[in-house]
């Protein structure tokens, strides 16, 4: 018994505790403390080489005193993080049909790839002339992602979405600064993610929404109301997210351009069309590229991800350093705002963009090609569609179809039934599957987003279908208690949040009297 | 196609159930002259085992830092990973998982962001830290912006010690959101005082510690001046591991600290992903950009985990929220934090002395080449060498007899002359003594 066991599951070693057992531990679920409850001045992890003898330059400011990091010894360390794994969901575990956030199957190749030491052990200061495999590989994905999506530039540099929206605007900001026009406002879709109005602010724009229409389309009427002089851009998502084809986006193009401001397109929804539509085609200006969606890098538990910005040719004079060229002997970094980058906007982050990413996403892109990019557009926007197409006269849906990669449910069928959006999820974490995107778009009421992608098969849906049915047909049947209760077997039932945040701990701090983890 | 599972009948079964005849009827919505009926004019399918034939010949054009004696630094260290971290964050439970949206099922990773926040707040001796950044350049840029919420002010004042690339990313955003930086010229030979600088407009001061050419300081004194002026210390770290052995920013009075995390964890790998680390006192904790996880109790009242106070971040607060931050760096906070619980307390110092004791080693046997001048003594495991003649040529003529010699400045600092002749050089536990000597003999052999 000690601080930990108490903390965490009010259990004794002789009496049975809310797991139902002796230990807290469930079966496969096992319990584990925090690295910080089991230390012992006594172990290690590591075996350091021999301290050699050499002048200490420290003086003075050499720390004083412990740091308060645990001593753990290596099978230990194995446990505990594998015991915590277990406790996750993962794409490798099963379906993970998170709406916009393309969850497909990550190729162990492309991590295979990564690791080659030609790319993972290269410094990003090396000399040119050493990693010229490196640049090569940036080369590449950048002419793989100008093919794909018809635009003649790219940058490579931002780390994730949201990085590479930043990206985008400072872009369209520059340019318009460059011919002395000062535009402040940008028009931001209603159904966007929230990283788009917050990309904006962060640019220093007064952000306008472009309200939907009943289609779930952008409003066009009212969003060339909208457009003016003071308009810097538009940022919308197309597929937009409610898994709709922006059918007028060529107005919405012509309109933006005959206004004189930029087409912000969000290239979260990309996987839809990769390989069958080229954004060029639909009047973008620019559009970033989520690797970690479409191309398959994974998500890790919330990052690394890579953000590749496409850009028209009038913006791309404006791209953030570095740029990778062709130069007399290979390829050459430019890394200062002089020469054909003279009109760089800046930089975004250190070295080069997310090197880790580029080799897996290129992997990923060589492994499929040309013909299986347009079957895992294909393959998506069906699955989608067999989902919408099997669950509507279940649940509800408020657009009509067809849909693109992802499909879109509303609470309607739940009305007067006392079961919520957040109740369905929770009871699908029951059946063993993720939970869909829960409440976004804010557009529609109580919204369900469903992307399966290209990577699950027939019978996986099948299954995933079959349970949504009966849990539809369970909350009309009014077993509220059920939903209220759910999940229950899982290594957490529902957390409170509120409490969370009303009195944030945001860390382990040292308990009073010194704990040591007996138990095992 | 191995990554597609459906196969034509079911395909043709699927369209059946959705009523339409083909999957091109479902791009409807497309606009006809944006259909394009051909395949791309880029490479077919291929096979893994060509896949890995022709990633396997690009990266066989790099030269691997570890296949030759290697002193590069400049923000990005070569140090041993053990082998458990890279074991680990490959279990598919960790790497293919999303951001912890549904904490019933995702206490796994929600638990070592609790113990990545504890570990970064310990080391740097901070109240609090996120659940990680892009990279310390990104997250400097992000900490100035904190300190203008925080002060309500817009004039930030940047060290010359601080890392270039940082110094441009912060330059960057501060053009576009609209705020000012006073930066202070880089120059190792003077001990810069930015005391000066700081006035009631200034909402912080940007120190770097050690700073871009290795020196290690105490800003006790800066952080006193500025908080006399309600401005912040900022103090941003390259080299985590130096926080084994010096002083950590917490104990100096910073407010903030952002810092660079590769060094634990994380390879090189040609500069990234890495990881930010982000702490700052409790008191700011509602100003921070970025991922919190929290504890909490779930309904049986056993201890958990949740994503917390998100009413600051980009889903819920929009063009109001403290960062547009989505995606962050996840899984290299995860080798972070596997790599700092292997090493420990005992591990840690330990790594860290043997770091500074390498350097001070390699700082002996190249300071005695005859024509180099060491210009800085108080450093962790870096230092800069003042050479006869410009360091770019110098570390071009090293590669060709197989030494990555270290970061010439001007790499770095093109348009600055004066520091055309200094030369960058690091060393770490992976480097030893007869990689040492072979530098110091070929560096006098090209000089």
């Amino acid at each position: 018994m000690n601080e930990w066991s108490k903390a965490i599951s009010n259990f004794t070693t002789d009496k049975l505790g809310v797991s139902g057992t002796y230990s807290g531990h469930r079966g496969l679920q096992i319990e584990e403390p925090l690295l910080f409850e089991r230390d012992s001045e006594g172990r290690c992890g590591v075996d350091l080489p021999e301290l050699p003898k050499a002048k200490n330059r420290l003086g003075a400011h050499a720390r004083k005193g412990r740091i308060g990091l645990p001593g753990i010894s290596e099978p230990e360390i194995v446990r505990h993080f594998t015991r915590l794994s277990q406790k996750n969901y993962a794409i490798d575990t099963g379906l993970y049909p998170l709406g916009s956030c393309t969850m497909k199957h990550n190729p162990r190749l492309n991590e295979k790839m990564a690791r080659l030491a030609g790319f993972a052990d290269i410094h990003p200061l090396q000399p040119v002339s050493t990693v010229q495999g490196a640049l090569a590989v940036i080369d590449q994905l950048a002419y793989w992602l100008k093919v794909l999506t018809g635009m003649p530039a790219v940058a490579m540099s931002p780390a994730a979405g949201a990085h590479g929206e930043l990206c985008g605007m400072m872009a369209i900001r520059a340019a318009h600064d460059a011919r002395g026009e000062t535009r402040n406002k940008v028009l931001v879709a209603e159904s966007a993610h929230g990283t788009n109005p917050a990309t904006a602010a962060a640019c220093g724009f007064t952000v306008e929404a472009v309200p939907a229409n009943a289609r779930g389309r952008v409003d066009l009427a009212a969003m060339k109301a909208q457009l003016g002089p003071d308009v810097a851009a538009v940022m919308l998502t197309n597929p937009n997210t409610c898994g709709l084809f922006e059918t007028e986006i060529r107005e919405i193009a012509d309109a933006v351009h005959a206004a004189g401001a930029y087409f912000y397109c969000d290239g979260a929804n990309f996987n839809a069309i990769v390989g069958r539509v080229r954004p060029a085609d639909l009047g973008v200006d620019v559009m970033h590229i989520n690797l970690h969606k479409t191309f398959s890098t994974p998500h890790g538990g919330g990052g690394p991800g890579a953000g590749p910005v496409v850009l028209a040719a009038a913006l791309a004079p404006f791209a953030p350093l570095p740029w990778v060229v062709h130069g007399k002997n290979g390829f050459e970094v430019l890394e200062k705002a002089e020469g054909d980058a003279a009109q760089a906007f800046g930089r975004l982050k250190g070295f080069h963009g997310q090197m880790g990413m580029f080799v897996r996403a290129l992997a990923y892109m060589m492994s499929h090609g040309a013909d299986g990019l347009r079957q895992v557009a294909s393959d998506a926007v069906l699955n989608a569609n067999y989902i919408l197409a099997s669950l509507k006269d279940d649940m509800s849906a408020p657009f009509e179809g067809p849909c693109m990669h992802e499909a879109l449910f509303d609470d309607r069928f739940l009305k007067d039934t006392g079961v919520t959006t957040l109740d369905i999820a929770k009871a699908l974490i029951d059946e063993g599957f993720h939970p869909m995107t829960m409440y976004f778009p804010l557009v529609v009421h109580g919204a369900l987003l469903i992307e399966p992608t290209e990577t699950e098969s027939k019978a996986t849906l099948d299954r995933f279908i079959g349970v949504l049915k009966a849990l539809a047909a369970e909350a009309k049947e009014g077993k509220v208690e059920k939903f209220r209760a759910a999940p229950t077997l899982t290594p957490r039932r529902r957390l409170d949040e509120t409490g969370a945040a009303r009195q944030p701990i945001l860390r382990w701090t040292p308990p009073k009297e010194p704990v040591r983890d007996t138990a095992e | 196609m191995r990554y597609l599972p459906l196969t034509d009948v079911e395909r043709q079964d699927m369209l059946a159930t959705i009523g339409v005849p083909s999957v091109d009827a479902l791009f409807c919505d497309v606009p006809k002259a944006a259909w394009r009926d051909k395949p791309f004019d880029l490479p077919p399918h291929q096979g893994e085992l060509q896949v890995e034939r022709a990633l396997a010949k690009l990266a066989a054009q790099n030269v691997p830092a570890g296949s030759v004696p290697s002193f590069l630094g400049a923000g990005v260290y070569r140090h041993h990973v053990p082998a458990t971290v890279d074991h680990i964050i490959q279990r598919g439970e960790f790497m293919t998982s999303y951001t912890p949206y549904q904490p019933e099922v995702t206490q796994g990773t929600l638990q070592y962001l609790f113990e990545f926040q504890t570990q970064v707040a310990l080391i740097t001796g901070m109240d609090v830290a996120n659940a990680s950044m892009y990279d310390g350049a990104s997250a400097t840029a992000e900490a100035v912006m904190m300190a203008n919420r925080v002060t309500r002010r817009t004039r930030a004042v940047i060290s010359g010690g601080l890392h270039p690339h940082y110094r441009e990313t912060t330059a960057t955003h501060a053009h576009f959101a609209g705020f000012t930086i006073e930066q202070a010229a880089p120059n190792p030979s003077v001990d810069e005082d930015l005391a000066a600088s700081i006035d009631d407009k200034t909402s912080c001061v940007v120190v770097q510690n050690p700073d871009f050419f290795g020196r290690v300081r105490d800003y006790s004194a800066l952080a006193e001046a500025a908080h006399a002026k309600g401005a912040l210390l900022v103090v941003v770290v390259n080299e985590i591991v130096s926080l084994g052995a010096i002083t950590p920013p917490g104990e100096m009075g910073a407010d903030i600290v952002a810092a660079e995390g590769q060094s634990i964890g994380n390879p090189l790998t040609f500069g990234g992903p890495h990881v930010g680390l982000f702490a700052t006192r409790d008191k700011y904790v509602r100003q921070m950009p970025g991922r919190l996880v929290g504890q909490t109790v779930d309904a049986d009242g056993r201890r958990g985990w949740v994503l917390t106070l998100s009413t600051r971040e980009q889903h819920i607060r929009r063009e109001k929220a403290t960062s547009n931050i989505c995606t962050n760096a996840g899984l290299c906070a995860l080798a972070f934090t596997i790599h700092m619980s292997l090493l420990g307390e005992t591990g840690f110092v330990g790594l860290a002395a043997l770091n500074h004791a390498h350097a001070s080693l390699l700082a002996d046997k190249l300071a005695a080449v005859p024509g180099v001048t060491l210009l800085n003594d108080g450093f962790f495991n870096e230092f800069t060498l003042a050479l006869p003649k410009p360091a770019a040529g110098v570390v071009e003529a090293l590669v060709r007899t197989g030494v990555l010699a270290g970061v010439p400045v001007s790499r770095l600092y093109p348009d600055r002359p004066e520091l055309a002749n200094l030369l960058l050089v690091a060393a770490t536990e992976t480097n030893t003594e007869a990689d040492m000597d072979e530098f110091a003999a070929k560096l006098q052999e090209v000089l």
